[in-house]
C-alpha cells in the first residue's frame, strides 16, 4: 500500500462546476442542446448528483440505450426463462436480470422461486468456481452487457478452455453500442443533438467506432467521464462544437480512457466472438450489433449446446420503453408510470435497473 | 451492472489476478489483470468491472485534466473582473 493521495478524489470537487456551467451558457447561445447518455453509470451520475437541476433550461437530457438490462429483448427474457426449466443446470446471472419479467409477466425470481438453480454473481469467473464445485451440473451464465462486459465474458471462456472446464457455457446476447447509436441517427423523430458517450464502454473500444457520428451525421459525440465536472465539460464540448459548426467525436476521459481503447481486450473479445444481427428491446433487430461465440468454440455456446432458440414473442403490455430508449419520449409520459409500474411492480425492464430511466425518474422526481 | 469502479492495486497475485482497494474503504477487491495491455504494479489505479481490471488510470492524464478544469476557472474569473455586467 502507498501513501499517495488518491488523484481522482479531486475531480468531484463541486468548485469545479460554476465556472463550468457559465462556460456552457455562452456556448449554447440559448439554443436548445437535446444530448443522449448510452450509458446506465452516465443516468445514475446525472440523476443522483442533482446536475439535471443545474442544466440551463434550454440543455434536454435523454438517456438512452445504455442500461443492459433495459435494452434486452423479450424473446431473449424468454429464452432465459426456458433454460431456467432445464434439469441439472445452474444459472449465473448478474443480479439485474433477476426481476426482468418476460413476455408471461414472469421472471427468473418466479421462475427460482419454483425451484431452478439460479445464482447470482458478481464476475463471470464466478460461474467458473460454481461449476467446478457442481461437476454434476452444467452451469450456464447469461451472457448480456456492452463492450464492457463482453471483454469480460471472452475472458472467462479462454480460462474455462485453458482450464479443461467442461461444464460450463455462456447464453451471449451481448450487444455493441455504436449500431444503435446508427440507428437512433436515423430515426428522425429521435432528434438527437449530441451523444454523451459511455466512458466505460469507449475504454476499451477507444473513440474510432464512433467516427461515423460526426463524419456521416455531423453529430458531436463526447467521451465523458462520471463526475459532475466531467460532465459538464463534455456538454461545454458539445455546444462550443456546435457553435463552431465543427462537429467531432473528442475524449474527455483521459484519465480512464486511451483515444485507441484497449487493443488487448479487443483481441481476446473478437478470439470468442462474432458480430451478428440482434434484437434489441424497443429498437428491434439490428444488424451485427450483437456478439455470439464463434463456431470453434461451440461447446461454451449454451444457444448450440442446448438447442436453445429465440422464441418469437407478441407482447402487449402498454410498456412504452422502446419510446423512452429512443428519446421520444420521458419515462413519466409513459401511462403506466408510477401506477402499474413501479420498481417494487415492474411492467417494463426500464423500471427494474437502478440503472434504467425510468427507475431514475420515479427515484428522483417522485419519491 | 455496467458499473465499474476505480480502485488502487495493493498486491499483485498468481494467476494474473490483483487485489485492489476501493477508494479509501476497506472493501478490496481480487480482480483478473487478463484483459490489461501491461501488468499492472502496486500503487497504480485501475478502474475493475465485473472482476476484471480494464484500465490502468494514467495519473499523468488525471493531472493534466485537473489542471485544465481549474484553468477554466481562472479564465472565467479573470474575464468577469473585466466586465462590467457581471454573470449572476
Ligand atoms: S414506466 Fe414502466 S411500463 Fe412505462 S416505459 Fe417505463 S418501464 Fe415501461
Amino acid at each position: 500500500m502507498t501513501a499517495r493521495s488518491n488523484p481522482l478524489a479531486a475531480f468531484s470537487d463541486p468548485h469545479l462546476c460554476a465556472p463550468l456551467l457559465q462556460r456552457l451558457e455562452r456556448a449554447l447561445e440559448g439554443k436548445e442542446l437535446r444530448f443522449m447518455e448510452v450509458c446506465g453509470t452516465h443516468t445514475v451520475a446525472i440523476f443522483q448528483s442533482g446536475l439535471r437541476s443545474l442544466l440551463p433550461a434550454c440543455v434536454t437530457h435523454l438517456s438512452g440505450p445504455g442500461c443492459p438490462v433495459c435494452v434486452t429483448h423479450d424473446a431473449e427474457v424468454a429464452t432465459f426463462l426456458e433454460l431456467a426449466q432445464q434439469k441439472n443446470v445452474i444459472i449465473a446471472t448478474f443480479g439485474d436480470l433477476l426481476r426482468v419479467p418476460g413476455p408471461d409477466g414472469t421472471s427468473l425470481k418466479h421462475a427460482q422461486a419454483a425451484g431452478a438453480h439460479i445464482e447470482i454473481v458478481y464476475s463471470p469467473l464466478d460461474s467458473l468456481r460454481l461449476a467446478q464445485a457442481n461437476p454434476q451440473s452444467l452451469v450456464v451464465f447469461l451472457g448480456i452487457g456492452f463492450e464492457t462486459t463482453a471483454p469480460t465474458v471472452a475472458a472467462t471462456i479462454l480460462t474455462a478452455q485453458q482450464q479443461g472446464i467442461k461444464n460450463f457455457c455462456v447464453l451471449s446476447f451481448h450487444k455493441l453500442v455504436p449500431p444503435a447509436l446508427q440507428v437512433l441517427l436515423q430515426d428522425v423523430e429521435c432528434n438527437i443533438d449530441a451523444f454523451l458517450l459511455p466512458g466505460h464502454v469507449s475504454t476499451i473500444l477507444g473513440l474510432e467506432p464512433y467516427a461515423f457520428l460526426a463524419q456521416q451525421y455531423h453529430v458531436p459525440g463526447v467521451v465523458a467521464g462520471f463526475e459532475p465536472a466531467d460532465i459538464l465539460l463534455a456538454l461545454c464540448l458539445m455546444a462550443e462544437q456546435r457553435r463552431e459548426g465543427k462537429p467531432a467525436v473528442v475524449n474527455a476521459y483521459r484519465r480512464a480512457v486511451a483515444d485507441t481503447g484497449n487493443a488487448r481486450a479487443r483481441e481476446i473479445m473478437d478470439a470468442v466472438f462474432a458480430p451478428a444481427d440482434a434484437l434489441w428491446r424497443g429498437l428491434g433487430c439490428i444488424e451485427q450489433s450483437g456478439l455470439v461465440i464463434r463456431p470453434e468454440l461451440a461447446d461454451f455456446d449454451a444457444m448450440r449446446r442446448l438447442d436453445l432458440h429465440l422464441p418469437a414473442t407478441t407482447k402487449v403490455t402498454g410498456c412504452r420503453c422502446g419510446d423512452v430508449l429512443k428519446g421520444r419520449i420521458m419515462p413519466n409520459a409513459c401511462p403506466l408510470f408510477g401506477k402499474r409500474c413501479t420498481p417494487a411492480q415492474p411492467v417494463g425492464p426500464c423500471m427494474v435497473s437502478t440503472e434504467g430511466s425510468c427507475a431514475a425518474y420515479y427515484k428522483y422526481n417522485l419519491e | 451492472m455496467c458499473l465499474a469502479i476505480p480502485a488502487q492495486i495493493t498486491e499483485i497475485l498468481e494467476n494474473n489476478m490483483a487485489k485492489a482497494r476501493v477508494g479509501e474503504s476497506d472493501t478490496y477487491l481480487t480482480s483478473s489483470t487478463m484483459l490489461l495491455p501491461e501488468p499492472p504494479t502496486v500503487g497504480q489505479y485501475v478502474i475493475v468491472h465485473a472482476g476484471f481490471c480494464l484500465h490502468t488510470l494514467s495519473e499523468e492524464e488525471a493531472q493534466e485534466s485537473l489542471k485544465m478544469f481549474r484553468d477554466i476557472a481562472a479564465v472565467l474569473e479573470t474575464e468577469n473582473q473585466g466586465c462590467t455586467v457581471k454573470p449572476l
